[in-house]
């Protein structure tokens, strides 16, 4: 890895970062032993309650049905079950799960009278153990009315096939279309449109250990106490609890410390926390547990959904982009799970990528289709938006007879526009976009791989080159997805704006640091970089420090905003943590100025001692401070609160809700990476072989550059699944046929290249650190970029996706034959 | 129906009541409390359940614990002595970053475990290339590191377990 200077800091930047003892040093992680010993603790490990029952879920083997009986005599005889539970004896304990999107599409974790996706619960059988509730699930008999099914987005806007919901006039639940400047004239005047349309199917994520949720009621007050994998956003416990009737205070939700995986997907564990919290109801509080099973997990949990888009783009001849209309279908499944249809507007104020843009227009429908639920997968809706508009500024440079390199530099946000509002909203925080793009061609060699490429098609091989430009936005705006509504519906709603992340911070009597935050790390070893965080405000070594990232509702800190999405952690969390330190670190100062006679600023905090600046001989050990601050308060000074501990809640602002003209700061700051990539086709068995790929990321300040190394390279792995293998199929009835990990086909170790990253650091000037998410950026950029590069090597303007050897060959002996 | 058997998992002998369909990966989590074995799939991909059995790295989600009696069962609490420091191959793990959440690192420690024990057993061993360790590692999901950090763990120490010294580049385009 290479880190280079920076491109362009804000002069008022350059004074305020860190010192940097801790951080930006590739300290190794202070959280692996447990992991690497075996003995860390995952959901499946716990066994918090005794009298713990197991769980197996009965589900839908038919897309779409009338649900006339579910026959549980047989199954209630079987050995070691306690109880067989439907959607009816549950109904009473349950509420339709609310939606930011229409009260016609009432959405419960089980099926009452009709079922709407094949893998959707339909009866939960209680037992002494798993095996014994298995082999009761399978006794348990459904009555099912088969009816017409909506299996694909297209099906979704066809007007004759019924709509999956009574009320409901057909299957587009919501169209909207956004206009922004005036793109109409823009059109009129341009010299080249473009014109061109994606089809992405349904894909996911698949971390490593599937969803799991152990729960217990009191039978007398009410209150639900649950475990389980979720990663937040905690939105969705104040969601859980009103379905459960319940105010959120008596829904007390918690996280292990380690979670194997999510990538977003493990925020859909929260109807699972309903429905077994509703069954722990009806069974008089029994302690339940649930793991998800694989097969479950790829046919019912999650899921990023079809997305089918079309691109008009409007060049003048110089190659200008002049403006974009957009017409995207997003397929969210048979009900509209909150938070979705965020999908289709995460991305809307990025919507004209890193270009300059100034006329938009984009149509935005969100479908309802036979399959489960969509969520938050890994990138979300920025694969989906940067295939589409990527490919399409690729062909345009191709139309134009330019490098498709030239023609994103003629469009790029140049650093003097910064930080940049985008015409749907979006305010570019900082970044050099130019700068990183003409680095990125450097360190590829983009015009000597392209001009070989074109040399070694002439001798009959497909090579061909791409590239991707992606502005990464991070830390949402929670009140983007309320876009997804006409002004005037919002404006009669309490508005919805910022992300508010909160540590709390406590110096104990012998030294040692707890932090405290609700950050539900799933691998990002955020306790390491928390630890490096508080070390390096407080001048104390980062194995004194104990952090707390797993969730507690009944300690905290936490508000709706909590939890790991977004690629926030860096920017907020981290930032929230430095702030709290720092104020921590006055208190230190105060006290240790009364130890040495001396004013407060003349302080330094360093190895775990209080020094004076001018004379270091002179010291006192911070822990005797702490000791002082908790042993004998009567002699604390003014300004110096006992116990030294704090809770500190960070808001980044210009976070409005939209406004009236549907403009929306969506993310609170945007980070910009550029992806060349070298593919080579086999002509033989259409399988793509990725022969190199750079990516050259500004994420602002690196906080850590190991971590943040590892997640550029997962991101990419992910990215490339995507755009190489992974997808959620369905038959025309809507059955899915990827069910396994031998039909959803994961990159292993052989297919997954060694990417070089270069990273370019221009602070943020709006996060406390200067540093911007960086988790997602190339799983967005991946697809488009070797989507542009297959396009190149087989140059051709369509190409199908996913890029499968089959789906290659197709093309490349179709174009042949 | 259920049988006492006995499990021979790393150099202890534990007798155990289960049923016959129980799974290995089960008995070894559950009945005898060895949580480092996870499980990703139960369906023989993912890889994240491998232990070794005689040596040989094997999934423990496609066995049943009564198949495996008299056999010597090796897990990740197995690779190293709690109170001692870690296997030079977790220690690897931890040196390139070749861990994120952590849940698949069992299964890949054990397979790798498998090659390094069959290298030393070489008489002359020829240090792998990254392809055959890429190779060696298809059979294991990690959906969070991206491989790299993983294979160069593995390479690193196969090399030394060939007798071989890892800092020199080997015949391949090594980072």
């Amino acid at each position: 890895m290479t880190t280079l200077p920076p491109v362009s800091v804000p002069e008022e930047r350059l004074d305020e970062g860190p010192p940097g003892r801790w951080l930006g040093r590739p300290t190794p992680r202070l959280d692996d032993e447990p992991l690497l010993r075996g003995s860390a603790w995952f959901v499946d490990d716990l066994a918090p309650w005794p009298g713990l029952a197991e769980v197996a879920i009965v589900r839908a083997p038919l897309a779409h049905a009338r649900l006339l009986g579910v026959e549980t005599a047989a199954a209630r005889q079987m050995p070691g079950v306690l109880g067989v539970l439907t959607g009816s004896d549950l109904e009473r304990f349950l509420r339709p799960l609310p939606s930011v999107l229409s009260e016609a599409i009432p959405y419960r974790p089980i099926a009452l009278d009709r079922v709407r996706y094949v893998g959707e619960p339909v009866a939960v059988v209680v037992a002494t153990d798993r095996y014994r509730a298995e082999d009761a699930a399978e006794a348990v008999e459904l009555d099912l009315d088969p009816l017409p099914a909506v299996p694909s987005a297209h099906a979704a806007l066809d007007p004759t096939l019924p709509p999956l919901h009574e009320g409901l006039p057909n299957n587009v639940a919501s169209d909207r279309t956004l206009r922004y400047g005036d793109p109409d004239a823009a059109f009129a005047q341009a010299e080249l449109v473009v014109r061109a349309r994606f089809q992405q199917p349904r894909s996911i994520c698949t971390p490593l250990e599937c969803f799991g949720v152990l729960c217990r009621t009191d039978p007398v007050s009410g209150d639900v106490e649950a475990w389980s994998n979720f990663q937040g956003p905690f939105s969705l416990q104040v969601v859980a609890a009103q379905a459960l009737g319940i105010p959120p205070a008596k829904l007390h939700l918690r996280t292990p410390e380690h979670s194997g995986g999510s990538f977003g997907t493990k925020a859909a564990v929260y109807p699972l926390v309903v429905l077994l919290a509703a069954c722990s109801r009806a069974l008089g509080g029994r302690p339940l547990k649930y793991l998800e099973d694989r097969r479950e997990h790829l046919m019912a949990a999650t899921a990023a959904g079809e997305r089918l888009s079309e691109v008009q783009a409007a060049f003048s001849a110089e190659g200008r982009l002049l403006a974009l209309r957009l017409d995207l279908v997003d397929d969210v499944g048979a009900y509209v799970r909150a938070p979705e249809p965020a999908t289709l507007y995460r991305m809307h104020p990025c919507l004209t990528g890193a270009y300059q843009v100034a006329h938009l227009e984009a149509r935005c429908r969100v479908v309802l289709t036979n399959r489960c639920p969509t969520g938050l997968n890994r990138g979300y809706g920025g694969p989906q938006l940067y295939l589409a508009l990527e490919r399409t500024m690729a062909i345009a440079a191709r139309r134009l007879g330019l490098d498709p390199a030239e023609l994103a530099r003629r469009n790029l946000v140049p650093p003097a526009a910064m930080p940049y509002t985008t015409a749907s909203g979006g305010r570019y925080d900082s970044g050099d976009y130019p700068a990183v793009l003409a680095l990125a061609l450097e360190r590829f060699d983009w015009a000597g791989k392209r001009a070989r490429a074109r040399a070694a098609r002439a001798e009959g091989r497909l090579v061909g080159v791409g590239l991707a430009c992606v502005v990464e936005p991070s830390v949402s705006n929670m009140g983007y997805v309320d876009l997804a509504s006409p002004p005037e519906v919002r404006a009669r709603r309490p508005a919805k704006s910022g992300n508010v992340e909160g540590v709390s911070l406590a110096m104990l009597p012998d030294g040692t640091v707890q932090l405290r935050t609700t950050t539900t790390p799933q691998g990002q070893a955020h306790a390491t970089v928390l630890a490096l965080v508080v070390a390096e405000a407080l001048g104390v070594d980062p194995r004194q420090v104990q952090v707390r990232a797993g969730a507690d509702t009944a300690v905290g800190p936490w508000s709706i905003s909590s939890g790991n999405y977004s690629s926030r952690f860096a920017a907020v969390a981290a930032g929230a943590a430095w702030q709290a330190a720092s104020a921590l670190a006055d208190q230190l100062r105060r006290l240790a100025a009364q130890d040495l006679g001396c004013h407060p600023e003349q302080v330094l905090l360093a190895d775990g001692h209080a020094r004076l600046v001018d004379d270091p001989e002179r010291d006192v050990p911070l822990r005797r401070l702490a000791g002082r601050a908790h042993w004998d308060p009567a002699s604390l000074p003014p300004g110096v609160r006992p116990g030294l501990s704090l809770t500190h809640h960070l808001a980044i602002p210009d976070l409005p809700a939209p406004d009236a003209q549907d403009r929306a700061n969506g993310s609170a700051t945007y980070g910009f990476l550029c992806d060349l990539c070298e593919v080579e086709v086999d002509r033989g068995t259409g399988r793509l072989e990725i022969l190199d790929y750079l990516s050259v990321h500004d994420a602002g300040r690196i906080l850590h550059p190991v971590l943040a190394e590892g997640q550029v390279h997962g991101g990419l792995a992910q990215g490339i699944g995507m755009a190489c293998f992974e997808q959620l199929a369905f038959d025309p009835d809507g059955q899915p046929l990827s069910t396994t990990f031998l039909d959803y086909l994961c990159p292993t170790a052989p297919e997954v290249p060694e990417a070089r990253t270069v990273f370019v650091e221009s602070p943020s000037p709006l996060t406390p650190l200067g540093a911007k998410g960086l988790g997602e950026g190339t799983t967005m950029s991946a697809p488009a970029a070797l989507a542009n590069a297959v396009a190149d090597a087989l140059e051709v303007e369509e190409v199908p996706f996913p890029l499968t050897p089959e789906a290659l060959w197709r093309v490349v002996h179709g174009a042949e034959g | 129906m259920t049988r006492s058997i006995e499990l021979r998992v790393n150099g202890t002998t534990h007798r155990v009541e289960v049923e016959d369909r129980r799974l290995l990966s089960d008995c070894l989590r559950h009945d005898l409390g060895l949580r480092g074995t996870r499980v990703g799939c139960e369906h023989g991909v993912c890889g994240a359940c491998t232990v070794r059995l005689d040596g040989q790295a094997v999934r423990s989600c496609l066995l049943f614990a009564v198949q495996v009696e008299g056999q010597e069962i090796q897990t990740v609490e197995g690779l190293a002595d709690p109170e001692g420091p870690l296997h030079p191959l977790q220690e690897a793990f931890h040196r390139h970053g070749a861990l994120q959440c952590g849940y698949c690192t069992p299964g890949f420690l054990l397979t790798a475990a498998q090659l390094l024990d069959e290298l030393r057993a070489e008489p002359n061993p020829e240090p792998p290339s990254e392809e055959e360790i890429r190779v060696l590692l298809a059979g294991n999901l990690c959906r969070c590191t991206g491989y790299g950090p993983i294979v160069r763990a593995v390479l690193e120490q196969a090399t030394c377990a060939a007798g071989a010294d890892p800092t020199e580049p080997s015949g391949e385009d090594r980072r």
